[in-house]
């Protein structure tokens, strides 16, 4: 369990930093989506079955479908090197490690994070898995929500065929 | 010594990768790597939800609202890619380029 814990969460690290350092616009799109079943696989350890294969489906799939699509529509270049200024470099990476020990320095102190992990109550027969129950709330408690995002996702759709018209005005 | 998993491990992941979303946006100057590095951070976010979702353990479940939630996250941030996609692909049009640093005017 720890041990696969460990290599996920390389497999997310790792695929993020190829996200960022590859140059090439195409890796850049593959490493994301290793990093993204690194994260998924997460999830399921998480007990998040459904969120788990959402996050595959969605992000690795759709999603990333997309930019590779778009990628490949503009047929973007790799980026040409530059002499970066190193005081970018140091500023960015900076910001980064900052954030990072803010949050373990944030986390060590309170007890919230030390928290191990409690036995769920085995899901037997119907109308006890993550995904029933997910759909339940999904349906009663929060129905509004749920209608908002529909209207969310239809100007979405509206918003693109605008922008993609030849003439902007 | 192999030691249990904590609440702290997985948070600790997530931070890490919202830091490499935060470096890529930061140091990258490709539009749509910079949305990717954006994508990557909500990803790390949602991260966030499903382990604090786990560790609250009510009567044998965990606490479902954090999962709901990340499902709106979910279909939020697919509306999100298309527009802004959509909006990458006028940009190239009018400008013919990606690079952040050659989109410097406001008018086109």
């Amino acid at each position: 369990m720890t041990f696969l814990f460990y290599l996920f969460s390389a497999l997310a690290l790792f695929g993020g930093i190829g996200v960022v350092v590859n140059r090439n616009p195409v890796s850049s799109a593959i490493s994301m989506i290793l990093s993204f079943l690194g994260l998924a696989a997460l999830f399921i350890q998480l007990d998040a079955f459904l969120v788990g294969i959402l996050q595959i489906l969605v992000y690795a799939g759709a999603i990333m479908v997309l930019f590779l699509f778009i990628i490949m529509l503009l047929d973007v270049r790799e980026e040409q090197r530059r002499r970066r200024s190193i005081v970018h470099f140091i500023g960015a990476s900076g910001v980064a490690i900052a954030f990072v020990a803010l949050v373990i320095t944030v986390l060590s102190r309170g007890d919230i994070g030390k928290a191990n992990f409690t036995a769920l109550t085995e899901s037997k027969g119907p109308g006890t898995s993550d995904v029933h129950q997910i759909g339940e709330l999904l349906f009663s408690t929060y129905w509004f929500p749920v209608q908002i995002v529909a209207v969310l996702l239809l100007v979405a759709t509206v918003g693109v065929v605008v922008l993609s018209k030849k003439e902007l005005k | 010594m192999e030691s249990a998993l904590t609440l702290n491990h997985f948070l600790f992941v997530s931070a890490a990768l919202f830091a490499i979303g935060l470096a890529g946006v930061l140091l990258r100057r490709n539009l749509i790597i910079i949305f990717m590095c954006l994508e990557l951070m909500l990803a790390a976010a949602n991260l966030t939800l499903v382990a604090f979702s786990r560790f609250n353990v009510q009567d044998g479940h965990p606490h479902y609202d954090g999962q709901v939630l990340l499902f709106f996250i979910i279909t939020v941030a697919a509306a999100e890619v298309a527009v802004g996609l959509a909006i990458i692909v006028a940009l190239f049009r009018t400008k013919e380029t990606t690079d952040v640093t050659k989109v410097n005017s406001m008018k086109y």
